[in-house]
């Protein structure tokens, strides 16, 4: 049996509190995701690459002398009129499009900001700055300042979506433009509008995570492409449409990832992405708080 | 007085399905209209073209003298026109009172918070779950919500698509009542959508009457209510 | 003075005096004339890309079986062309005695059975669902070609080697010549059976089970083993496409069979047009030359001179990821069809004026 099972208390731990580290970047992924998912019952694949793209402007911004956090709201800023701009001019026309057709296009965004990131800023693999001083403080032996930085900023980006989504006009805005098109015209909400919010929402979220990843896993085009799986799990845990379950799932999958790392080794971590997906899809579906998918004959 | 609605040749299609074929309707300031017609005539889709939501629309339509034809849904709502449309619309994720917040997203103006406690004075059992789930509540309760979200947008004109549908009967009385009451003291006008002609006639002033997308019938409630030979023919009482 | 011809049921449209079946035959026979010259009217790198249509053509057949036909859309199908790749190598490098020929239609039963198998649990997969968990597979792809446990097989990182083949019993053609015809004759073979497949009952059914799944299956169509089979099928097709991709290659790397191979194939369907056969062969064609040219559009923008901004702007717009994006999202939004659908349509309108009759001059 692997080693894994005779772990001692401290690794198990500190495997644990890395997990949920790790899960705050896969949270805010499927957060995005699941907004995104509830408004059109559109799945992002471009998610990850938008992510990325607001990485390289956020080191863009440092490199050009920008404090750090002072760089990170202003990617916040450019995240949104990024999201915000691609529903509006490119996804809008195919809200009403056959699957096929939408995973088409999401992909082809996937690509565009893919191939457009990687003729800009090129493939070399850059190291991005963390905010949290390795020898601050709150670090330890257990959970590096940076893991401890990455669940705070989590914790605080899903305090504030809460918090704009049930107590802000807007928010309650969207949510019925969410659950029902139809009577939310009824109520003067513009739902083209909401949608287009939702988008730049996701991917400020999903900045987010990218800055908060790129310190961990070092920032190139791809960086995303294994974070996105996560995502996609982590989402598909906690229910798609749910955005509890996203913040749920996140740690879920961030200390099943860890453990997995540790028995069977690290070299299949998105293997195990892969069989969390299939295994969810197959065996519950709508996840853990999620509602069940009825196909309608 | 003038007519707060009016349409001119109003037709619409699903498609290239046309189902009403140029409708002539006048709705006066403070008044109550009805729409009668069995199923399948039309009523639903007049108030649907009214609002310019899920039908092709054509033809004239005046709001307060000013053409509102071709406008967005989210605009017309804006000018004053509520609709409550059939199976009520409720956001059933969302909290009663949070349907209502939802009633006031285009209002700016400062009288919100009172027309909460009007419209819980209206519907005494909304106060009591205001924070319940509202896909819990019961059918009429649900109706009295919708009709509620409506109102508070202070509007000018009410659009009522069946609101007695699947009703107890003496839930459909409080109903009418409450409606002729909002009618009076507020002066909102309406347009009522029916298919329970009898007690659409003691609400309603005027009545229209349609079969298969064409007005066939139409002139002051009392009249159509006392000739036997229309209710008989036309409204199955 | 022309008459209208009598003789001749109605029911068969003409185009300047043949029918549409003589038509395509003539074209096929062209098509077959065409592969028996162009090896030794090209050059060998053109050569080389043309084989490299015709096996990715191979490789789309599978994959429009599957998502063009049947409706089950895969992300994925980059893992069967590694698979088929990869049987290929390790035959030929680590297996002793199996000839080169001989490993291509193992690849395909070997990915005949394992798409059946992955076709299983799919079945409880919807469209958007199946898409996300074989984009999954993609990514995963080449970290697990990179798993240490059969490194030995594999070759790890660095993969493993091997030689194109040469022409078998003496006959004057180089490699790329053999390689080419090679392909080809697995092309028609693979062409033969896709058509036999879609156009037969079988092809009725997967594309009832496409359009509406519930009524076909209360129609006693067993939709479970027909979409197995598809993935089955399809499977096996772009196995075979991956076993003479490694051919032609000459090695199988974990990296070359990344989420973006996955991605060209989508690609070069929506571009050739889903459920189109004649339409692969453009897709397969669009994917081998925008990589080759975007480096020259590249270069030749930079030779513009425009101001600085919009320049990079265009080197941007130029690089071969930034197309292909462009492209689907174009093709997608303005020719839902494809290619296939434009030659449908074009054939449309030739059947309905062949099929109108001519009058007599008065």
């Amino acid at each position: 049996m692997p080693a894994c099972f005779a772990m001692p208390g401290t690794e198990l731990l500190h495997q644990v509190l890395s997990g949920i580290a790790n899960g705050g970047i896969y949270a805010s992924v499927a957060l995005a995701l699941v907004m995104i998912y509830q408004a059109t019952h559109h799945v992002n694949f471009a998610q990850g690459e938008m992510a990325m793209f607001s990485t390289y402007i956020a080191l863009l911004l440092i490199n050009l002398g920008f404090p750090y956090w002072v760089a990170f709201f202003l990617t916040l800023v450019f995240a949104f009129v990024f999201g915000f701009g691609v529903e509006r001019l490119i996804v809008r026309w195919f809200n009403a499009a056959p699957v096929l057709s939408v995973v088409a296009v999401f992909i082809g965004l996937l690509l565009i900001i893919n191939g457009a990131a990687g003729a800009e800023f090129d493939y070399t693999i850059k190291p991005f700055p963390s905010p949290f001083p390795s020898n601050a403080w709150y670090g330890s032996p257990f959970m590096s300042s940076h893991e401890v930085g990455m669940i705070s900023v989590t914790l605080i980006v899903l305090a504030a979506v809460f918090v704009f989504f049930r107590f802000t006009p807007l928010g309650l805005a969207m949510r019925a433009a969410a659950q029902n098109p139809v009577s939310s015209r009824l109520v003067g909400v513009r739902v083209g509008w909401m949608l287009a919010l939702g988008w730049g929402l996701a991917g400020l979220i999903g900045a987010v995570a990218g800055m908060m990843a790129a310190h961990v896993v070092y920032l190139e085009p791809n960086m995303m492409s294994g974070i996105l799986l996560y995502g996609f799990a982590a989402a598909l845990i906690g229910g798609i449409d749910n955005p509890w379950g996203a913040a749920l799932g996140g740690p879920i999958v961030g200390i099943l990832e860890n453990l997995a790392g540790a028995c069977i080794g690290t070299e299949l971590k998105l293997t195990v992405a892969l069989v969390t997906i299939i295994g969810v899809l197959t065996v519950k579906p709508s996840g853990l708080f999620g509602r069940t998918l009825v196909t309608r004959v | 007085m003038s007519a707060i609605l009016e349409t001119r040749g109003l037709s619409a299609a699903y498609g290239s399905t046309r189902v009403l074929q140029g409708l002539d309707i006048a709705v006066e300031q403070g008044g109550i209209v009805t729409l009668l017609g069995a199923n399948g005539a039309g009523k639903t889709t007049t108030l649907r073209a009214l609002c310019n939501m899920m039908v092709r629309a054509s033809g004239e339509i005046r709001f307060n003298d000013r053409r509102i034809d071709g406008s967005a849904t989210e605009d017309i709502v804006r000018m004053g026109i509520a609709h409550v449309p059939d199976g009520r619309g409720t956001f059933v994720s969302l909290s009663v009172e949070e349907n209502l917040r939802l009633g006031a997203y285009t209002r700016r103006d400062a009288g919100v918070a009172q027309d909460y406690e009007r419209v819980y004075g209206y519907f005494p059992r909304l106060k009591e779950r205001r924070h319940q789930q509202a896909g819990t509540l019961s059918g009429g309760e649900q109706q009295m919500l919708a009709i509620s979200r409506a109102l508070m947008l202070r509007p000018k004109l009410l659009l009522l698509d069946e609101p007695s549908f699947g009703l107890a009967p003496l839930v459909v009385q409080e109903i009418f009542r409450i409606l002729r009451t909002i009618n009076k003291q507020d002066g909102v006008s309406m347009l009522l959508v029916e298919q329970n002609a009898s007690i659409a006639l003691e609400l309603a002033d005027h009545a229209y009457l349609l079969e298969t997308g064409r007005i066939i019938l139409h002139g002051l409630s009392s009249t159509i209510a006392s000739d036997e030979s229309v209710r008989r023919a036309y409204l199955g009482y | 003075m022309a008459t209208l011809d009598t003789s001749r049921p109605a029911a068969a449209p003409l185009f300047a005096g043949l029918s549409f079946r003589t038509w395509g035959l003539l074209a096929l026979a062209l098509l077959f004339a065409a592969a028996a010259v162009l090896p030794f009217s090209l050059s060998n790198f053109h050569l080389a890309q043309v084989t490299l249509v015709i096996i990715y053509s191979i490789a789309l057949l599978g994959l429009n079986i599957l998502t063009g036909f049947n409706g089950q859309i895969s992300l994925g199908h980059g893992a069967f062309f590694a698979i088929g790749g990869y049987t290929t190598a390790i035959l030929l490098t680590k297996v002793t005695g199996v000839p080169y020929w001989a490993t291509v239609p193992l690849a395909g039963l070997i990915c005949l059975g394992v798409g059946f198998l992955i076709g299983w649990p799919a079945l409880r997969l919807e469209g958007l669902y199946l898409a996300l968990a074989t984009f999954a597979l993609a990514v995963a792809t080449p970290q697990i070609l990179k798993y240490k446990a059969w490194d030995d097989w594999t070759g790890g990182v660095q993969g493993i080697n091997l030689d194109k083949p040469g022409a078998p019993f003496g006959l004057p053609l180089n490699r790329d010549q053999w390689l080419f015809y090679f392909c080809f004759a697995w092309a028609v073979v693979a062409f033969v059976i896709g058509w036999n497949l879609l156009r037969g009952r079988t092809g009725r059914a997967m594309v009832a089970v496409r359009d509406h799944p519930i009524a076909a299956a209360t129609m006693g169509i067993n939709t479970a083993r027909y979409k197995t089979l598809t993935f089955g099928v399809s499977a096996m097709l772009t196995g075979v496409a991956g076993s003479l991709g490694a051919l032609w290659t000459e090695f199988v790397s974990p990296d070359s069979f990344d989420v973006f191979l996955s991605i060209r194939f989508l690609i070069g369907i929506v571009i050739g047009g889903v459920g189109s056969i004649p339409g692969v062969i453009f897709g397969a064609f669009f994917i081998v030359i925008v990589p080759n040219y975007a480096s020259d559009l590249s270069n030749w923008v930079q030779t513009l001179a425009l101001p600085g901004f919009l320049s990079r702007i265009l080197v941007l717009l130029a690089s071969p990821q930034v197309l292909f994006g462009m492209a689907l999202i174009i093709c997608v939004g303005l020719l839902p069809g494809g290619v296939g659908g434009i030659i449908r349509r074009l054939l449309r309108i030739i059947e309905r004026d062949a099929a109108t009759p001519t009058r007599p001059p008065s």
